[in-house]
């Protein structure tokens, strides 16, 4: 196999193409609009027949995140994918398996809400996937790719991350990214960890089989003493501090000299990009700050901008304004901070934002 | 180079796999390129459209709000895409089942009665890549070895046998399209 | 107070090696203690002790985790058999059982449960039927029987009002994917002999990758039922094993 193959590929189908390189155990899932691609995709290229990986169509997202769950408790490398209702079926499991300190990959391909909403372009789902969405106080490590190759590129850095932190991550794309083709590079066949690498990585905490040389392994969320749970509790947040501190991941596209940033995550990044192109031909000092972990937020660059001196910010969102919130916390008061967003389903053209920001910031 | 398109017409016309081809002929002539789809219950019998930017420059935006050209193959499409289209640009039309031709002056027109010919031929399947020979005439954004191999790596290979007949189809869209203004 | 000490020779039982000397908070009388017992000796008997992976529930049971000395996953509510049907697919030459109520296994899990049994997957169910939601404090079951009360049917469970208990062995039964599917009971000694009979039975069908395998076991529930052990075990046999009738339901090799 070359080291490096250049493909024409949808998001959906990278997405697929990518967990079977990384060496992934294990794929759950329940097909829904804009993201069946996904299983579509492994079970027509038969990893188990190459690299030995499980994929299996459940009966339900619920049914799809408890093996999720189950399979890595086990210490293995498993997903699946979804998209805004299935994600929301999953919520119940996502808690768990933060609860549990579980690694595993979440990919949810946004469709516009709320109910069952459409299946075209969202990113409604930015505070079930950063602020929870489950129960409890727990976080998802949440990677926003922009393109098909960073959806490529986001399931080994999702995985990477999940097992360094044992938590749960997510991939927050869309049915636009989902749907896109592109090109992409993709990486070189890992191979899977044999068994035997597993039970020694994860010989501590995974329930593979009590082995004659070590206690019990019990993966459980379960603590009924509230002293006890409570040292459960801070021990997350210090694991989501340490995320906070050594994981922001965050692009900056001519913020340097800007008057006025855009922030935008996702497609709406993408399209963002062209608005500042648009604003510089113009000779307006625009600047873009793309997210690329969620969370982890980029709040100390977002104040370092704002500190700066930065004349205002525009949160661009294909929602009704949730990142904004964070921006606006990131910013405390230093500088205006806008939203402008579409929803159900619309996206805005690059046009459009430029005429948003003229319009809730530069005339002011 | 940057050349954004949009084709448009109704789901079963070959609208994306023909995005495709020249996608991927884009991506055989080291371009970079999107192909960016209406999807979902539009591609059963309704509208189908997909915007294809190819660039020699890392594409931002997938989405645009004008376009270098656009290919239009029904009436609705026509409504929503004539106004889009960037003044000096190209705007071409498969003239059947259109009541309301093109208005514009300060775009270049092009009809290409595809669905005719292809009836004519009994070979409705070549409708779609008769038109991308068309707008290869007028835009001749890449090669056509490049595109002869973006056919091939987007056809599934039990249409491989069909390889001659589409690129014939290709070349005699570029014959037959014609300039209205 | 002096310490009695039994004589090698008059010592006619141990406790199974996997069952740990944690205190179990189960009340007295509760079968859940006689089947824990059953199934720790059959991992040791069968050799599995380093390959066995135990789901827990959430109910009574959501410790059984403390009780038997295997490494175990706790499941949410329900979950319990996808769990375990995702561990056994990619660790095929593990022993992998779900130990469930009623509760669990056949409300709110009924999904996940009928699903991993119509795929055939090669795990064990250890369905615990009391008829009732003991551990939060005796409220109605899916299993709870025409008449009986409740915390929840306080005036006993009316069809009109509370629908019918149903029996979700006889319904996996019709299941091509399921392959042995008994109901057994440890209210005597001689139903703990079979129970534990079919537990292993159970136990030799998923690691011989025959399908999936149920073993219902009717139980008591003497505090959510109100009774003392004894009438509890009395009460169990006059009015649960009539609408919950024992022995195996279907026993086949896999087409």
């Amino acid at each position: 196999m070359a080291e490096k193959e250049v493909k024409l590929m949808k998001g959906n189908e990278v997405i697929a193409h990518a967990a079977i390189r990384y060496g992934c155990d294990g794929y759950f899932g329940y097909p829904i609009t804009p993201q069946s691609e996904v299983m579509e995709t492994l079970m027509e290229l038969k990893p188990w027949e190459t690299t030995g990986m499980v994929v299996l169509q459940a009966e339900s997202e619920v049914s799809s995140i408890n093996m999720v769950y189950g399979a890595a408790a086990t210490g293995k490398r498993v997903m699946t994918s979804s998209s805004s209702p299935g994600i929301s079926l999953m919520a119940e499991g996502l808690s768990y398996l933060a609860g549990a300190e579980l690694p595993c990959l979440v990919v949810n391909c946004q469709r516009g809400g709320p109910g069952l909403g459409t299946i075209q372009p969202s990113q409604g789902d930015y505070f079930q996937a950063v602020k929870g969405g489950g129960h409890g106080d727990y976080h998802l490590i949440v990677l926003a790719p922009n393109s098909v190759q960073e959806m490529h590129d986001h399931v080994a850095l999702a995985f990477d991350l999940a097992f360094k932190y044992r938590n749960p991550a997510m991939i927050l794309a869309d049915g636009a990214i989902g749907q896109m083709m592109e090109k992409v590079v993709l990486a070189p066949q890992r191979p899977r960890k044999s068994d035997e690498e597993i039970k020694a990585e994860c010989r501590s905490w995974a329930a593979f089989g009590k082995q004659a040389d070590r206690e019990r392994n019990i993966v459980t969320s379960l603590e009924l003493q509230s002293e006890k749970m409570e040292v459960i509790n801070l021990r997350l947040q210090e694991k989501y501090k340490a995320m906070e501190e050594n994981e922001v991941r965050y692009e900056a596209m001519e913020c340097d000299d800007a008057e006025y940033v855009i922030v935008a995550f996702g497609s709406s990044a993408r399209i963002c990009s062209a608005t500042v192109e648009m604003a510089r031909a113009e000779g307006l000092k625009v600047g873009l700050l793309r997210p690329i972990t969620l969370y982890p937020f980029p709040t100390k660059q977002i104040a370092e901008l704002a500190t700066r001196g930065v004349k205002g910010f525009l949160s661009a969102e294909l929602n009704a304004g949730q990142m904004v919130e964070d921006v606006r916390l990131a910013v405390n008061g230093k500088a205006p901070v806008e939203h402008y967003g579409r929803q159900g389903g619309m996206m805005f053209n690059p046009d459009e934002v430029l005429v948003a920001l003229k319009e809730k910031l530069i005339k002011k | 180079m940057k050349e954004t398109l949009i084709i448009a017409g109704f789901g079963g016309q070959g609208v994306l796999s023909m995005g495709k081809i020249l996608a991927y002929s884009g991506v055989m002539q080291d371009y970079e390129v999107t192909w960016m789809p209406s999807y979902g219950p539009e591609m059963r019998g309704g509208t189908a459209n997909v915007t294809v930017i190819l660039s020699d420059r890392k594409i931002s935006s997938p989405i645009a709000h004008e376009f270098d050209t656009a290919i239009i193959l029904n009436q609705q499409s026509m409504e929503k895409f004539e106004p889009m289209v960037k003044a000096g640009g190209v705007l071409i039309y498969d003239t059947n089942g259109i009541s309301r031709h093109p208005v514009r002056a300060d775009i270049s027109v092009y009809a290409i009665d595809a669905t005719a010919e292809c009836a004519k031929m009994g070979q409705a399947k070549l409708f779609n890549t008769m038109i991308l020979g068309g707008y290869l005439k007028v835009r001749p954004v890449v090669e056509m070895e490049n595109v002869m191999v973006g056919l091939k790596k987007s056809l599934p290979e039990r249409a491989w046998k069909m390889l001659p007949q589409n690129e014939e189809a290709i070349r005699h869209g570029g014959e037959i399209i014609r300039k209205i203004r | 107070m002096a310490e009695v000490e039994i004589k090698q020779e008059n010592l006619v039982y141990t406790k199974p090696k996997l069952i740990t000397d944690n205190v179990m908070h189960y009340c007295p009388g509760c079968s859940h203690g006689t089947v824990h017992k059953l199934i720790a000796e059959v991992v040791e008997e069968m050799g599995l002790e380093d390959r066995t992976v135990g789901i827990s529930p959430v109910g009574c049971s959501v410790f059984a985790y403390n009780y038997i000395d295997i490494d175990w996953i706790e499941a949410a509510h329900g979950r319990a058999l996808a769990i375990a049907s995702a561990v056994k697919r990619l660790w095929p030459n593990n022993m992998v059982f779900t130990y469930q109520g009623d509760g669990d296994l056949s409300a709110i899990g009924t999904a996940e449960s009928i699903h991993a049994a119509a795929r055939g997957e090669n795990v064990v169910a250890i369905y615990i039927n009391n008829a009732i939601y003991g551990m939060t404090g005796g409220q109605m079951a899916p299993t709870t029987l025409l008449g009986m009360k409740t915390s929840t049917t306080p005036y006993g469970r009316d069809p009109r009002l509370n629908g019918y208990p149903y029996k979700i062995a006889e319904m996996m039964a019709h299941l091509d994917g399921a392959t042995y599917i008994t109901r057994q009971s440890v209210h005597t000694a001689a139903n703990v002999r079979k129970c534990k009979r079919a537990i292993r039975k159970a136990f030799e069908n998923a690691m011989a990758g025959n399908g999936f395998s149920l073993v219902e076991v009717v139980s008591t529930c003497n505090s959510g039922w109100k009774l003392s052990p004894v009438d509890s075990n009395r009460w169990l046999e006059e009015n649960m094993l009539p609408y919950y009738p024992l022995g195996d339901i279907k026993d086949v090799k896999k087409e």
